[in-house]
């Protein structure tokens, strides 16, 4: 990362922006308006990778598998929960705090994935997504040769 | 990325550190609550929670869920977006319903705990009859 100075700017402020600006061209939301399916939140992502594959993980408490859609394309993840607003009747409510309804993110993939071999795993409210990365995406040890 | 409105899991109030015999975070469960004629329905979100660990106590009128979540990562794993942490989670309520505690029932299914509290008898609402001269 290069700090330059800018019209004379604070480097820390800079250095807060350039991150900003790097971090959001990798993973950056996309689609922030107009996306129909963005509801009133925005499920949280944790997410890591190692030499073969990115994994995100979601927390989708209550969530069933046939309610949630995951695609691939383009460089992205596309999660998307589509469910009714249910409502209990009849009933008095002392706490709501609960989410509900429907809700989608897109997350930019760092690297090339392979779409084909992404796998998506629902398990205790939990959703776990491995999409390895593509051949050309993996680390590849350089072997450095010596000449004489 | 401050104007994103993800959800944040809220820190667990002042938990007993004799409590948790592990260091970790521990993180205070949404949850909906609402009264039938006959039951307290409580309905916590506690994602990864295993069966086997989730303590349900309820004493002197006050409802604890303590639920024990396995981390899912190494502790020294690197992320490359990280917007919530695993950790048990872990709640406590008042409850002004007389209920009869020997009766509570308590599901988990798909990361939720559904617990039903039956209200006791004598409190249970009864229609009382106006006689009219």
């Amino acid at each position: 990362m290069v700090f330059r100075q800018i019209g004379g700017r604070h480097p820390v402020a800079q250095m807060r922006q350039e991150m900003d600006r790097l971090l959001s061209g990798f993973l950056g939301n996309v689609a922030e308006s107009g996306w129909p399916l963005v509801g009133r939140s925005r499920p949280a992502v944790n997410v890591w990778e190692d030499a073969g594959a990115i994994y995100v993980e979601l927390e989708l408490p209550g969530v069933k598998k046939d309610e949630l859609e995951i695609a691939v394309a383009g460089g992205e993840l596309s999660i998307k929960v589509e469910r009714p607003e249910v409502e209990q009747k009849g009933v008095t409510y002392h706490r709501r705090e609960r989410g509900i309804g429907s809700f989608a993110r897109i997350l930019r993939l760092p690297v090339d994935v392979d779409p084909d071999k992404v796998e998506a795993e629902l398990v205790g409210g939990v959703l776990t997504i491995t999409l390895p990365k593509s051949e050309a995406a993996r680390p590849r040890k350089i072997e450095v040769v010596s000449s004489r | 990325m401050a104007d994103e409105k993800s959800i944040a899991k809220p820190p667990a109030e002042e938990v007993d550190a004799t409590e948790l015999t592990r260091s970790g975070f521990c993180y205070r469960p949404s949850v909906d609550i609402f009264e039938r004629a006959d039951e307290l329905v409580v309905e916590a979100d506690i994602p990864g929670a295993t069966g086997d660990y989730i303590d349900i106590d309820f004493k002197d009128g006050t409802l604890t869920i303590h639920a024990k979540v396995k981390p899912r990562q190494a502790e020294k794993q690197e992320y490359l977006v990280r917007e919530y942490g695993v950790g048990d989670f872990r709640r406590s309520f008042h409850v002004s319903e007389a209920i009869d505690a020997g009766k509570i029932t308590a599901e988990y299914a798909d990361g939720v705990l559904t617990l039903h509290l039956p209200k006791s008898e004598a409190v249970k609402p009864r229609k009382i009859a106006v006689r009219a001269d």
